[in-house]
């Protein structure tokens, strides 16, 4: 009998995964649909984007800096064996911009802003805030979370941004002002090998996907929330969970798709 | 929070997201840097192009003068066709040399021009008569091998 109950147990997580997929999917095109008022009314959006991108501004700063001082130091250690020291800023740039600013970036935004979503909704939901929306006809998903998913999609890639330009920023103060790698061969080389179109566009592709993804898992883990403090508490661990394990799946698709063989 | 402070720290935002990426194109990726603008087009064959890549640079003198746009096996002749675009402000004579050279041991490839005495210039659509193949290390080896075989023993 315990077989049986395996299986049907089994046939319940998959009915519910599925399910909870295809709410999730249909709350997307719900934020989509009425996205509307929050570029009508830009405000809500930008009040959104303090908080999700201005107050991520200093974690994404601080991580970038000592992500690319680490790249510069390990990256010299291992370069100085083949004699091509000169190439440090080609790895530096590279690896931060195809790969690291958009994956570091995206997961500390994760666990920086997307989980103060989820609890700032959960919250809601759990108070009652948004049945009373509901009944002075004031359409929450257009209302709170088209504005927080916009802002969550617009300041994503400007954070990626920001994290591989101070990231090269510090892989040069530990290459060249620390160790002292040539300055003139650590700038040429990087120009010669990062290439706009391939290398910096593809990497504001994937930030963008990033954004998306994390955004909407913030925002469905919050929205979905049992109304009690576990079910907000197990929700918010849920969206950094979950959207940090996207990122990672994500990333190897999107690198699969854009670097094959060239 | 008041409202323009709101909207000075999120406009300090955008403006520092839009300058990194800008940082990055220019500083850091080579949109500010070499750029054929204005080109003409050359082709050449090669019997072996060895590592050369498309956007490698074409060097003469040790002057970056254009990039190879594109590389494609000609089967009619059974060799590699080498396109190149080249900037117009450098013209080189029709009877000009094409090596593949390597920078350092372990570098990277890139076409170098030797320019011959023609009168004549090198016009768009053109074709490199003269090149010399990469050197592949291997081929060198194994010849001198062979060569060192051969020799009588001492």
């Amino acid at each position: 009998m315990s077989a049986t109950n395996t299986i049907r147990m089994i046939g319940h997580r998959a009915i519910n995964a599925v399910w909870r997929i295809g709410v999730a999917s249909r709350f997307f095109i719900y934020t989509l649909l009425y996205s509307g008022s929050s570029f009508r009314r830009f405000r809500l959006t930008i009040k959104e984007l303090f908080s999700t991108g201005v107050m991520s501004l200093i974690i994404i700063i601080v991580a970038g800096l000592f992500v690319g001082m680490v790249l510069g130091l390990q990256g010299y250690e291992t370069l100085k064996r083949y004699g091509s020291e000169s190439a440090l800023g080609t790895m530096v740039a590279l690896s931060l911009v195809r790969e690291l600013g958009p994956v570091v970036a995206a997961l500390l935004f994760a666990s920086r802003a997307g989980s103060a979503m989820t609890a700032e909704i959960g919250l809601m939901k759990a108070t009652e805030q948004i049945s009373a929306m509901e009944m002075m006809a004031v359409n929450p998903i257009a209302r709170i979370v088209a504005p927080r998913f916009w802002a969550g999609v617009i300041s994503m890639p400007l954070l990626a941004a920001m994290f591989s330009a101070v990231g090269v920023f510090g892989g040069y103060l530990v290459g060249v002002v620390q160790i002292g790698v040539d300055e003139g061969s650590f700038w040429s080389q990087m120009q010669s090998a990062v290439d706009f179109r391939d290398d910096i566009l593809n990497g504001v592709i994937k930030s963008f996907a990033f954004g998306i993804v994390v955004t909407l898992i913030a925002l469905f883990e919050g929205f979905d929330a049992p109304p009690t403090a576990e079910g907000v508490s197990g929700a918010t661990t849920r969206t950094v969970v979950t959207s940090s394990l996207a990122i990672l799946m994500l990333d190897f698709v999107l690198t699969a798709i854009m670097f094959r063989g060239n | 929070m008041e409202r323009t402070t709101l909207d000075l720290w999120v406009g300090a935002f955008v403006v520092a997201g839009v300058a990194a990426l800008v940082m990055l194109a220019m500083k850091v990726g080579n949109l500010g840097t070499y750029n054929v603008s204005d080109a003409y087009q050359v082709h050449a064959y090669f019997t072996n192009i060895g590592g050369l890549k498309t956007k490698a640079s074409i060097k003469s003198a040790g002057v970056v003068v254009g990039r190879v746009t594109g590389i494609t096996l000609d089967t009619e002749r059974y060799e590699a066709k080498v396109e190149m675009s080249l900037d117009r402000r450098y013209q080189f004579p029709k009877d000009t040399f094409a090596n593949i050279l390597t920078s350092g041991l372990l570098g990277e490839q890139y076409i170098g021009l030797m320019p011959g005495g023609d009168s004549e210039m090198l016009a768009n659509g053109g074709i490199i008569k003269k090149t010399q193949s990469a050197v592949v290390l291997e081929e060198l080896i194994g010849k001198f091998i062979y060569n060192k075989a051969e020799e009588p023993a001492k």
